[in-house]
């Protein structure tokens, strides 16, 4: 009679089951936080009768979407938390808000002034200015800013060799690596090439919008979202496939802006690849080869974000990871590291943030190990802040152990 | 033996009417029992779309009742407040209407017809229509904006006898009638037996009103009188959420399933109208054949319904006067009878008032109080059209939520939706007071022990009408063992919890059985593998 059941981020699903509320990090540490299922599911049949049930604490949600990885009834419980603060919450986002938010407005002019910027966002009077008149946590030091962005350098340094290859994919990089950590697009570009691959930038790719969503900038995220759809387009269509590096740029690439921003990636979806499951199946079907540094060693431990759970992809990383002789690589339990993006950087939210990453910080204490391997750029931060234990991201780790001149050698097309 | 009129007028029937009866004989300063055999609201007041009419529905055929729902609608709005919720409603016009004799010719004379009852109505194009109300089938071809609403009828019934009883009125619920003292070609009054007790009991007053629905056609035959009544069943889906936020009618001769309503977090629709037999009044089970033909009828109106995950089916039975000419009951007057049974029937001192709907129950109330009064000789105006109801002085729940210090919780938000401004009454006093206990409809401990300190409660039936508690998604799986809890511990009766728990989940269970596929049947697989060991979970843990 019926034949399907739909309803917006599938919300009648839910059974009720409340196993969302047993893998909520924020439930378990701020009591203000009602939780996923009666944030989420329960919430909306209230506030579609009228807008008054919506709860200010829905902004507790640090949208880690680990209640969706584990609803039996596939609930996009997050995305349901996320949509009504954009329908109900409508209130104009503070200044700081929009500061930690803009991160492809406020990166150009920072790293125009990098020394300046980078010098007074680490003194501590500018900190404490920050704490008390913008609501930035002072124990937080925002990310630093590179001189030389990474378009920058690509453009001065490395665009001109894409052509050689015979194999290309278009690189989008994110606001992080182009901003604050050129190096990860730098380690990029040399592990692609060492594959065979040509690696191009999308002309004008706009920030993915994360953190213009979860700061209430839905119009701008928006806007940025169709550019990168329409750019992703013509990528598809030149023949070449879209690699990202950041795990939370992908998840709203590919899950985000058809829920909460009603931007269609249909024709887009399946040509987006984050780079770790892209070298894995390139490796293990023999497509490439690598050839390992003989003498490279490490003991790191896995930390799996919790967007790459969202993906299902964590797997993918770890044995990648596996494949370098000399790795010895552990993984720890599937935690939240507390930060989500710019949610940690708040005050308001230090204390609840490092109580989440604490049962994570323990475990990287006992396994004492040389670095962390995480995709994650904000997990990063907030790791080294916490634990003092160095955080390297998957492909500077293939950066490093692979060696590359034997690689490029190795898979350069035979003619 | 002289006897003593313990009361002025006995009211037989806790449903709308005979609770709106009791308000006003007791508003008039009348002394009076009102008997109900169940709880309040448990027959076809509880049983219907808790439309509140504008009277559109009846302006082309039956002027009348369309000119009474439309005055009696702008009157509940006054008194009601905290009962009804001004959705507004349309009448749209589908492109196979045009066939059937019912296209914008119907439309035009429709809108006449309104004008003419008195109901502000007005076309407005079909793109309009889908502005105000997203989800109506976006196929229409013509649409009438009306006054329609959404009015809570077991919140609605309880006011009225809540305010009764704080009129002096003596209200006994789970006492069945049985029969009448009788003396001569008089009825003196009524024996009556505790359900729940066993006690049987006689009161006495000089006038005895039958306000007991379509079970007042037994109540009229132990009088010796005969109503010709007419049972028309009429069922009903309600769906998971609320899918529309504004009535949507069908514009054409009334039919089944064409009327869906969203009420509370819920859309429901309805209903259709099938004549059964008494003695099926007591067991109403929902068919397949009526469930869908109301799906099928409900997705012609909002197509999203064919996606929507029911939550369960239920029935009611109209109390018709029964008209012989027409099988299928439609075309008879949903009118008001009030029968003065000395002047019809030669018998003194008994009152029937039936027919009507739930829309008119306080015009019907008024009749049947200015019927006893000049029986009485007593000489009251009625006041019921200008008094808020308890609850309703201002109880839009925008204002109530204001009340409580530093933001309402979600609880006390729901509890201010239920209880308007009697929500004053309800102790958040401990943190275990504001803990949730119905997470689906926010029903928290608090308001849970003042509606069984207040408002009568003996089992979960009448808490759930009281308070919404397990009617939402889980239909009690998670909340009823803690509210069984709390209930039973309320009443002084701990070991009552488990026999509570399990009333009522059988109760549920039959309204899903009906529509068990899908989403609903998965729930209904875990409510029963969260019960089936008996003890799902100690009660130390809730």
């Amino acid at each position: 009679m019926q034949e399907r059941n739909i309803s917006a981020n599938n919300f009648e699903q839910c059974q009720k089951c409340s196993i969302c509320e047993t893998v909520c990090p924020v439930m378990a540490n701020n009591p203000a936080y009602a939780g996923p299922k009666r944030s989420g599911p329960d919430g909306e049949r209230y506030r579609l009768k009228n807008g008054i049930f919506f709860e200010d604490s829905l902004k507790y949600c640090l949208n880690c979407k680990r209640c969706e990885v584990a609803c039996p009834s596939g609930v996009r419980v997050a995305d349901l938390i996320q949509q009504a603060r954009i329908d109900y919450g409508r209130k104009l986002p503070k200044l700081r808000d929009t500061m930690l938010a803009s991160t492809d407005q406020v990166g150009p002019l920072a790293s125009a002034f990098a020394p300046i910027a980078n010098f007074s966002l680490g003194l501590a009077p500018v900190k404490g200015v920050m704490h008390l008149a913008l609501g930035v946590d002072r124990h937080r030091t925002l990310p630093k800013y590179a001189s030389e962005t990474f378009v920058r350098w690509f453009k001065k340094n490395a665009e001109d060799k894409q052509a050689q290859y015979s194999k290309h994919i278009s690189y989008y990089h994110g606001c992080y690596a182009n901003y604050n950590y050129p190096q990860l697009g730098k380690d990029f570009v040399a592990v692609m090439n060492a594959f065979g691959y040509g690696v191009h930038l999308i002309e004008g790719e706009r920030c993915c919008g994360v953190a213009k969503i979860a700061n209430g900038m839905i119009e701008a995220a928006t806007r940025d979202a169709r550019t990168n759809v329409d750019l992703f387009r013509e990528s598809v269509k030149a023949g070449r496939e879209i690699v990202t590096v950041s795990t939370t740029c992908t998840m709203t690439l590919l899950e985000e802006y058809p829920t909460l921003l009603k931007v269609g990636n249909d024709q887009v979806r399946d040509h987006i690849h984050l780079v770790e499951r892209f070298l894995w199946k390139a490796i293990a079907s023999g497509e490439v080869k690598p050839v390992w540094k003989e003498d490279w060693k490490a003991r790191a431990a896995y930390h799996c974000p919790c967007h790459q759970e969202r993906l299902g992809l964590g797997i993918f990383t770890m044995e990648l990871m596996k494949m370098i002789p000399g790795m010895e690589l552990t993984e720890l339990e599937s935690n939240c590291c507390g930060i989500a993006g710019t949610y940690g950087f708040k005050k308001e939210n230090y204390k609840v943030s490092q109580a989440i990453g604490k049962p994570l910080f323990d475990d990287i204490a006992a396994a004492a190990p040389e670095f962390v391997v995480c995709e994650c750029e904000t997990c990063k931060w907030q790791i080294e802040m916490s634990t003092g234990v160095p955080v390297k991201n998957p492909v500077s780790i293939l950066a490093d152990a692979l060696d590359l001149d034997k690689t490029a050698i190795l898979n350069k097309p035979t003619k | 033996m002289p006897v003593k009129n313990e009361f002025d007028v006995i009211v037989i029937g806790g449903g709308i009417t005979g609770a709106g009866t009791a308000r006003d004989c007791a508003m008039r300063g009348l002394k009076v029992l009102l008997i109900e055999r169940n709880d309040i609201a448990t027959g076809a007041t509880g049983r219907n779309h808790g439309l509140l009419h504008s009277g559109a529905r009846y302006a082309v055929k039956d002027s009348e009742s369309a000119e009474e729902c439309i005055r009696e609608n702008k009157i509940l709005r006054e008194i009601a407040s905290n009962c009804v919720e001004d959705t507004g409603g349309l009448f749209i016009t589908l492109p196979e209407d045009e066939e059937s004799g019912y296209g914008l010719d119907y439309q035009s004379k429709f809108l006449e017809a309104c004008t003419k009852a008195g109901i502000e109505a007005r076309a407005i194009s079909p793109k309009e229509a889908i502005e105000m109300e997203p989800s109506v089938n976006p196929a229409l071809i013509g649409a009438v904006v009306v006054p329609d609403g959404s009015v809570d009828p077991f919140r609605l019934c309880a006011a009225n006898v809540t305010d009764a009883a704080m009129h002096g009125a003596k209200v006994l619920v789970y006492t069945e009638f049985l029969d009448f003292l009788r003396e001569g070609d008089t009825i003196l009054g009524v024996k009556v037996l505790d359900t729940r007790t066993g006690q049987k009991a006689e009161y006495r007053a000089p006038v005895t009103v039958n306000a007991a629905g379509i079970w007042g056609h037994g109540v009229a035959e132990k009088a010796g009188v005969h109503i010709g009544m007419y049972p028309a069943k009429g069922a009903l889906l309600v769906f998971g959420h609320r899918v529309n936020n504004v009535v949507i009618n069908r514009c054409r001769k009334s039919a089944d399933g064409d009327i869906l309503v969203p009420g509370d977090s819920v859309t429901v629709i309805g209903t259709t109208s099938t004549k059964v037999p008494f003695e099926e009044c007591d067991h109403m089970e929902v068919t397949p054949d009526e469930v869908r033909l109301l799906l099928r009828e409900g997705c012609a109106l909002c197509p999203a319904l064919a996606d929507t995950r029911i939550l369960r089916a239920y029935a009611g039975v109209r109390p018709l006067v029964a008209d012989d000419s027409d099988p299928t009951g439609r075309s008879i007057s949903r009118g008001i009878v009030c029968l003065d049974h000395e002047t019809r029937d030669g018998l003194k001192g008994f009152v029937s008032i039936t027919g009507g709907k739930l829309m008119t129950y306080r015009l019907m109330a008024e009749l049947a109080t200015d019927t006893v009064c000049r029986k009485l000789g007593v000489n009251k105006t009625c006041n019921t059209a200008h008094t808020p109801l308890p609850g309703s002085m201002d109880g839009r729940i925008e204002t109530v939520s204001k009340r409580f210090e530093g933001g309402a919780t979600a609880g006390q938000k729901g509890a201010a939706g239920r209880q308007g401004d009697l929500v004053g009454k309800i102790r958040f006093e401990s943190e275990e007071d504001r803990k949730l206990i119905c997470e689906c409809e926010n029903v928290t401990l608090a308001e849970i022990k003042y509606a069984v300190r207040e408002l009568g409660v003996r089992n979960l039936g009448d808490l759930r009408r009281r308070t919404r508690v397990g009617m939402g998604t889980c239909q009690g799986t998670f909340c009823i063992r803690k509210a069984a809890k709390a209930l039973a511990e309320a009443l002084g009766q701990p070991e009552l919890a488990d026999k509570l728990a399990a009333d009522y989940l059988d109760e549920r269970w039959k309204g899903m059985r009906a529509v068990g596929w899908g989403d609903t049947l998965r729930e209904m697989e875990f409510m029963q593998r969260v019960y089936k060991s008996g003890k799902p979970y100690s009660y130390d843990e809730v």
